[in-house]
């Protein structure tokens, strides 16, 4: 039960695609390896525990989501990475964590007005005991 | 470290938006500010110039919840509700959401928020899962959307007026 729809509307099919390639350890640790310099696909499989084709669909993946592009050179065809979609699913996310953040500062405010309140009503309570 | 700097945005699973935040409160007074409606009210409006207008929430398993937002000026309308799939007091709080102007097909969403005890503070975890891609897709097709990025944008300078 929260004002979800709001931040959901600013979000686009290419978003979709980013976060689906996002959401994978495997496919976030490939970036992680690109955003140190491009690599071939053999080289990109080796700090995994997987066989170049299982390396090569992830690959697939984010290619789709234009995380990842391929370099010119025929026999490597090395891959590296694309940062324009990560900055605006970045961006994204930042977007909707002010929307939280602004809410979040409201009951904040809120919580103190009531943890105050019943603070109020015990020493009410107490002094109603004793005298 | 303040409790507004703990708030963190993941995304665990391509159709899950996941939103942690603690709050300096037992979390019996927590629930209640996410489901009462005099209290709801209180911290659930916005964004700029929007308030809650209309909020309704039959707190049992299959009761309903309603929210309306109007925007002060314009007098527009944009409400949403749902249903309640699971309740566990002062703890756990699973419901449907489907906004009015039908921006996506299926059933809507569904939120899940979770509180845990962390001392005296309380943890809020809340997730948002959507139930197909075309959810996103569609939402891109309404006209509300660039009315929204605007009003993300004005968020901050109207959080900041309101609590002067």
């Amino acid at each position: 039960m929260q004002l979800s729809g709001y931040e959901r509307q600013a979000a686009g099919p290419r978003l979709d695609a980013t976060f689906a390639a996002l959401a994978d350890p495997t496919r976030r640790a490939i970036l992680a390896r690109l955003a140190t310099g491009e690599a071939s696909v053999a080289e990109l499989a080796e700090p995994f525990a997987m066989t170049q084709p299982a390396i090569s669909k992830h690959l697939k993946v984010l290619e789709r989501a234009g995380l990842v592009s391929q370099g010119r050179d025929a026999q490597r065809r090395p891959r590296r990475l694309e940062a324009a979609p990560l900055a605006e699913a970045t961006e994204w996310l930042e977007r909707y964590r002010k929307f939280w953040r602004g809410r979040f500062k409201a009951l904040d405010d809120l919580l103190a007005e009531l943890k105050q309140n019943q603070k109020q009503r015990g020493r009410e309570k107490n002094r109603g005991g004793s005298g | 470290m303040k409790n507004a700097d703990t708030l963190k945005v993941t995304t665990p699973s391509d159709r899950e938006i996941q939103i942690t935040r603690l709050f300096d409160a037992p979390r019996q007074l927590v629930f209640d500010a996410y489901t009462k409606p005099e209290l709801l009210k209180r911290w659930l409006f916005g964004p700029d110039g929007w308030s809650l207008a209309v909020c309704e929430v039959d707190l049992r398993v299959g009761g309903k919840y309603r929210y309306v937002w109007r925007h002060l000026q314009n007098g527009k309308e944009m409400g949403m509700g749902g249903e309640i799939r699971e309740l566990v007091v002062p703890e756990r709080l699973v419901s449907t959401e489907k906004f009015d102007e039908a921006w996506y097909p299926g059933e809507g969403a569904l939120g899940t928020v979770v509180l845990t005890e962390q001392g005296k503070r309380t943890l809020v975890t809340q997730t948002i899962r959507y139930e197909a891609k075309e959810a996103r897709d569609a939402a891109l097709q309404t006209g509300m959307m660039d009315g929204m990025k605007a009003g993300y944008d004005r968020l901050d300078t109207v959080f900041a007026e309101l609590q002067q």
